[in-house]
């Protein structure tokens, strides 16, 4: 009978307020993508049109863009699981004692402010940067080398690096639950070290490697702030072009399309992901 | 055998030193630059000061920026751990119709792009006539924070007996009385983490930040916009560093408390 009560106790606070700050402007968005301009009221939404989806699909710019950021995301996903993996083996089967410690050294530039780990890149790398100034001071160089600052490539790598530690941590938890039966079973069948890891270790981990891969990938797609920082000009993804839209611009209608034309496309990668690994199993 | 075994561990060994190396050494450069007596970043370096520091303190913007960011951490970090504590509960201790639909509801957070969320919040508020505030980003983080507490709170939740529930109630406690006297003291450790978590979550953000900050931001948006002024670098990286330090402590704390947990 009061468990009842605490049902709806328990029930109606987090409900409400994900509904509220959470679905409320997503709908709230998916409307505002249907106006055809800013005139009226800010809940204006009397005249309604697709116009600004027919914007976006014919402005080849936007499409291309949207291609671009989706294919740098699995660059750079894929990147930061494949350069994370020896990293959560190592910790898993090599580093014994230790592993606690090797996992807290990995993690602690983790927790540290993304915009700042950003700056200093920028910082190292810049033309008045360390490496350079370095370089000068020394005397090897008496200009500053044009390094890779500004440009996508700059996006990319910055952003691989700072999801490396992020990647290892599924990888490293796929990698932890293989039992040691297992590897002793293989072993005692003959199979040697690389076909241990090739035939029973790598498949066993997949689980992991395919969380590590979307954890990294889906944040990745929305990133604005890292081309912002190290992009410059040439760097800019999807994401900053939805930032100018509701900023500099002022264009909310189509900053509103082009924000939801990037949810149906997560979406469906989030469909795609539960495919693969199974989200129901992390929560019950 | 034994020397292959003993060949293949130091070359994961290396490449994990490497990578380290590469994690920590623009950390350290920051470090240095913030005890360094120059407002160039550069080398060679001038002599040791605590200038930066000093001036950190008499800088009132920054100051209160960085008061900003902790107010609205320890706010969406005291409502997130609430929320996401009680989605936890309902996860683990009750069957119910749409179930599913509200715990996919909560960890949905994590996964929609924070341009999205921010933007969508942004029409939100301006559509209810609310001015940008700490309030407005202190919101937009608890809405990021509920799916940290929610995965942590209900990894413990599944750790213990529901036995000791029954044991209580059968004694003649009701439910809200085991759930104070029984349950709230054994999950109490895993609550404290995930409110650090969520409290870190919250004090780095910048991406939602800069959507739903007024004139008066928390730091990392106070930060970026002065990145433009080369000459006060260094007092941002004093003052980050810092923060990095609170950062820090605060993490470990909440690593420690889970494990204790």
């Amino acid at each position: 009978m009061d468990r009842r009560r605490t049902f709806w106790l328990l029930l109606v606070p987090p409900a409400a307020w994900l509904a509220a700050f959470f679905i409320l402007p997503l709908v709230l968005m998916a409307l505002f993508s249907l106006r055809p301009d800013m005139k009226g009221g800010l809940l204006n939404f009397s005249s309604i049109s697709l116009e600004q989806y027919a914007v976006l699909v014919t402005t080849p710019s936007y499409v291309r863009l949207l291609g671009i950021s989706t294919a740098i995301a699995l660059l750079v996903a894929a990147a930061s699981t494949a350069l994370a993996y020896p990293i959560a083996y190592f910790i898993a089967f090599r580093a014994g004692k230790r592993a606690v410690l090797y996992l807290l050294m990995l993690l602690v530039p983790f927790w540290t402010s993304y915009l700042l780990r950003v700056m200093a890149w920028k910082l190292v790398l810049g033309s008045n940067g360390v490496i350079n100034s370095l370089l000068m001071t020394v005397g090897l160089r008496d200009e500053p080398l044009g390094l890779f600052l500004y440009s996508r490539t700059a996006v990319g790598l910055t952003l691989t690096y700072v999801w490396i530690p992020f990647a290892a941590l599924p990888i490293l938890a796929a990698l932890q639950r293989i039992e040691a039966p297992i590897m002793e079973a293989a072993f005692d069948l003959g199979a040697g070290p690389l076909r241990r890891f090739w035939r029973v270790v790598l498949p066993l981990s997949l689980p992991g490697v395919a969380a590590s891969f979307f954890m990294v990938f889906i944040p990745t797609v929305g990133e604005y702030v890292t081309p912002l920082l190290v992009g410059g000009s040439r760097g800019s993804l999807y994401g900053n072009i939805i930032q100018d839209f509701f900023t500099k611009a002022g264009n909310w209608p189509l900053g509103s399309a082009l924000s939801m034309v990037m949810l149906a496309a997560t979406v469906a990668w989030i469909l795609l992901a539960a495919r693969w690994g199974n989200i129901r199993q992390w929560l019950t | 055998m034994r020397y292959r075994r003993g060949w293949r561990p130091s070359g994961l060994g290396a490449y994990y030193l490497v990578l380290i190396v590469l994690l920590y050494v623009p950390i350290l450069l920051l470090l240095l630059f913030s005890v360094n007596s120059n407002t160039a970043l550069i080398f060679p370096l001038r002599g040791l000061t605590t200038e930066w520091y000093e001036a950190v303190l008499n800088t009132a913007g920054l100051l209160r920026a960085a008061r900003n960011s902790l107010v609205v951490a320890a706010g969406s970090c005291l409502v997130a751990t609430l929320l996401g504590t009680m989605t936890a509960l309902l996860a683990s201790r009750y069957s119910f119709r749409g179930k599913l639909a509200l715990l996919g509801l909560a960890v949905l957070p994590l996964i929609v792009p924070f341009v999205v969320l921010g933007v969508s919040l942004l029409l939100l508020f301006s559509s209810l006539g609310l001015d940008r505030s700490l309030w407005t980003v202190g919101v937009a983080h608890t809405i990021v924070a509920v799916p940290y507490v929610l995965l942590i709170v209900v990894a413990r939740l599944s750790e213990f007996d529901p036995a000791l529930e029954e044991a209580a109630m059968d004694l003649g406690a009701d439910y809200p009385t085991t759930l104070r006297r029984i349950v709230l003291p054994i999950i109490a450790p895993a609550m404290a983490a995930a409110a650090l978590v969520a409290f870190t979550v919250s004090f780095d953000e910048f991406a939602l930040a800069l959507f739903l900050a007024g004139p008066d931001p928390t730091f990392p948006v106070y930060l970026f916009g002065q990145l433009r002024f080369a000459n006060r670098l260094p007092i941002m990286i004093a003052l980050a560093m810092a923060m990095m330090a609170i950062t820090l402590i605060l993490a470990l704390l909440a690593e420690r408390l889970r494990r204790s947990g």
